[in-house]
């Protein structure tokens, strides 16, 4: 079943990347504006963007060769992993990918971390007593933190932590403490949801035949929750961790350009301003095929602490 | 929830320190502009501002050329020239002298890669003993402005790999790269063997923010020394902060109109003249720059008092004389407000872009102030490449841009890109005037001095009579700085941060 699994997940690898390249390379053909001027200011900077310096980044890079063969190109170039370079910086995309790769990684997991320690206990003392004081203010506080833009949440923070209190620095990258405040503005948003996915999977199970029968046949309170409720609350907060990831990558986005976080999130957004086709390919590439892992990943673990699967 | 965040804090905590250590104390800048590049030729305004490496000629605070890594220079009597004797005892950071042949070779590379060298009629650049000999084509006196810019950076000759391209920084400034992250980080100490003055200020640390709510948190929280480019809402409040001192210097930067002179509604100079009186450069000034004296009554600015005609009326706002001229050129108002000739609207697209924040801002304050006088305008906010790729295919009709007139710092190099015969990317579009492209040409190589200012009032006068482009606000280089820090002042001219004139408060 595993290896099943796998290979399913290997295929949606293989369409993914095929649908990113054509998808980002027919787009970023039709965005308006000549690409060889917007290079050439995303090279020189606005002050010295002119008609000169376009035709000299046209004539560099043979921009006036048809869309089709640039397109086979890069797909030839895929199939011996070689993701180009950038038009802007030069560089290799492969190098400047995997240099920001790592941020990105470091505050997703920290931001998953968080957002579990902050959400799990939380959903599950709510779901516990549902309509009580913990469930009522944590759907207020989730309905608020979900409905403010992550900004906003980002702001909100560093003045309160970093500017206010002074225990955090507000922006940057240098030390592990630089990590926390992005971590928690994509945390904060992620645990408004799962604390209530938490919440209502928490109540279901108290609410379910089986749990009755656990405390009918007379187990402490205590035992019947590690043993037969933790595991099926698990199952589709687990789930559920898997269309976080939609938002996780979204929100990377925003909160590394708030933090000045050199992620992968920032490098798109400066690739698709500046029109670098590679680097907006191979950075679409990755983020996809993260995409794919993470929730092949979701999948097995789900299988693996599912109990209906075990005994199936 | 609690125990969560308490585990953060105390990483935090336990972190800080390492961070924030007193023994290597380094001075922390933070600026929008990102380190896209190794290449002089594209981020060379980094390695430039943060004196890690250095130009042949440097400017100063007149924006007149002063020595730097050229010790002294000769043009020779046809003009055609120029030696350039370098400096002695000059090490680049990997040990190496600077030689007259190395420098020529880094001027080489900036030749071949676009930037306002490759616009100069430069026919040879060789090294000749200890001096670096170029020769032109015909004569060019803004040539050693030319060679203050950040894109003829002298580099090693380990610094450029075989095909040319910069791999690694390797100047003479006095800050030598220790970590170089692109595109936001870099990290720089003292270089050991300098030939100026040592600076007191051991490491630096340089990061790029883009936004401008970050970069002033970062000020108002003291986890920078030193931020740049605050905009004007955040300035106020940093005003406020009584650890910090802010500097606001206004720079040879002119936000201004750019006009299609060759467009059915723009031709005639009355509708430019009509264009220019609806706008309420006060206004703009106070409200939107919170700067009320950065109005601009004439394209270039008095901290350039050789390019400033004292008695020049300012370009000022006259709804009534605006509405005359119209009239005069048969535009009438419609039923809607909106001014009609010959069943045509007076409907124009004003294009603009978001690098410079207050861009957006003045486009849509002008788009409301020329409706009062029945003028449409229409507000594209798109990129800055939009402006002169619409020069270029004719269809740009309004661009608002902050133009830099001191790129190189004698502001005639600009003049002439800008307003030479054909116009200029960033400059006039389809506006002919042949007196304008005489006085340039005839400034481009005069030498007598009262003759040159005579020249140079003309240029001047011409373009506000003419108003190819139209002023509309002077731009401001601000700074908040960390009372930590003394002796910070701002370089009009964004060549340097002036780091190495900086000292840690006692």
């Amino acid at each position: 079943m595993i290896v099943k699994a796998v290979g399913h997940r290997l295929l949606q690898a293989v369409l993914v990347a095929l649908a990113v390249g054509v998808l980002t390379f027919l787009l970023t053909g039709m965005l308006p504006g000549d690409m060889a001027f917007r290079i050439a200011a995303g090279r020189y900077g606005y002050d010295h963007v002119t008609a000169a310096a376009a035709e000299a980044v046209r004539a560099e890079l043979g921009l006036d060769r048809p869309a089709a063969m640039a397109l086979g190109h890069w797909l030839w170039d895929l199939l011996r992993f070689d993701l180009g370079d950038s038009l802007v910086s030069g560089d290799p995309v492969v190098e400047e990918i995997a240099h920001q790769l790592g941020h990105s990684a470091r505050l997703a997991l920290t931001a998953i971390l968080l957002s579990t320690l902050l959400g799990l206990p939380l959903g599950i003392l709510a779901g516990l007593r549902p309509g009580g004081l913990v469930d009522r203010a944590s759907l207020v506080l989730a309905t608020a933190l979900r409905a403010v833009p992550q900004f906003v949440v980002g702001i909100l923070l560093i003045l309160l932590v970093a500017v206010g209190l002074g225990a955090l620095p507000v922006a940057g990258h240098d030390s592990a403490a630089h990590g926390l405040l992005p971590a928690l503005t994509l945390a904060l948003g992620m645990a408004a949801v799962s604390s209530r996915v938490t919440r209502d999977a928490t109540l279901a199970v108290v609410r379910s035949p089986y749990y009755a029968f656990a405390r009918t046949k007379g187990l402490p309170e205590r035992a019947a929750f590690l043993r037969h409720g933790l595991r099926n609350i698990g199952v589709p907060v687990l789930a559920y961790q898997g269309v976080q990831l939609v938002y996780l990558i979204e929100g990377v986005v925003v909160v590394e350009t708030l933090f000045a976080w050199p992620g992968i999130g920032h490098a798109l957004v400066h690739a698709v301003i500046a029109r670098d086709v590679p680097m907006i390919q191979g950075t679409a590439l990755v983020m996809g095929l993260t995409f794919v892992l993470l929730n092949g990943l979701v999948d097995l673990a789900c299988a693996a602490i599912d109990p209906r699967r075990a005994q199936a | 929830m609690l125990g969560a965040l308490g585990i953060g804090a105390i990483a935090a905590f336990a972190l800080a320190p390492s961070a924030a250590s007193a023994l290597d104390r380094t001075l922390s800048i933070v600026a929008p502009w990102e380190i896209g590049s190794t290449d002089p030729s594209k981020s060379g305004y980094v390695f430039t501002r943060l004196e890690v490496a250095e130009t042949l000629l440097d400017a100063d605070d007149s924006g007149q050329p002063r020595p730097a890594l050229a010790a002294s220079w000769t043009v020779s009597d046809d003009r055609l020239t120029w030696r350039f004797r370098l400096r002695d005892g000059v090490r680049f950071h990997d040990g190496t002298p600077m030689t007259a042949e190395a420098a020529a070779a880094s001027l080489r590379h900036a030749l071949g890669k676009p930037g306002p060298l490759k616009q100069a009629p430069v026919a040879a650049i060789d090294a000749d003993g200890g001096e670096i000999v170029i020769r032109l084509s015909e004569p060019f006196g803004p040539l050693p402005a030319t060679l203050a810019h950040n894109s003829t950076l002298i580099l090693a000759p380990a610094a450029y790999a075989e095909n040319g391209q910069v791999t690694q920084v390797i100047g003479t400034g006095p800050y030598r790269i220790e970590r170089l992250e692109p595109p936001q980080r870099l990290v720089a100490a003292r270089f050991p063997d300098y030939w100026g003055a040592k600076p007191a200020v051991e490491r630096i640390g340089f990061l790029a923010a883009g936004r401008g709510e970050t970069r002033a948190l970062m000020a108002e929280s003291g986890d920078a020394d030193i931020v740049f480019t605050l905009d004007p809402a955040s300035q106020k409040r940093l005003r406020g902060n009584r650890k910090l001192q802010v500097h606001a210097v206004p720079i040879p930067r002119t936000v201004a109109l750019k006009v299609n002179a060759g467009h059915p509604f723009l031709q005639d100079v009355r509708a430019r003249e009509a264009l220019s009186l609806t706008i309420d450069r006060a206004g703009i000034a106070a409200a939107i720059l919170r700067t009320p004296d950065a109005a601009a009554g004439q394209l270039l600015p008095p901290s350039l008092p050789e390019w400033h005609v004292a008695g020049l009326p300012p370009l000022g706002r006259d709804i009534a004389r605006a509405s005359a001229l119209l009239a005069e050129l048969g535009w009438t108002k419609g039923a809607d407000g909106i001014l009609e000739r010959g069943g045509q609207p007076f409907r124009l697209t004003l294009r603009t872009f978001p690098d410079r924040p207050e861009l957006p801002l003045i486009a849509t304050a002008i788009q409301d102030q020329a409706r009062a006088a029945g003028i449409d305008l229409r507000v594209s906010i798109g990129n800055s490449s939009d402006v002169p790729a619409g020069h270029r295919d004719g269809t740009l009709e309004l661009a608002l841009m902050a133009r830099n007139f001191a790129l190189i710092p004698d502001p005639l190099a600009t003049l002439l890109e800008d307003f030479g015969p054909e116009g200029g990317d960033w400059g006039a579009m389809g506006w002919t005037e042949p007196r304008m492209a005489a006085v340039l040409a005839e400034l481009r190589d005069a030498t007598d001095p009262a003759r040159r200012a005579e020249l140079r009032r003309q240029a001047v006068t011409l373009l506000q009579a003419g108003l190819p482009v139209i002023p509309v606000a002077r731009y401001q280089q601000t700074a908040a700085v960390s009372k930590r820090v003394e002796g910070f002042t701002i370089d009009p001219f964004e060549r340097s941060y002036r780091i190495s004139s900086l000292r840690w408060a006692p």
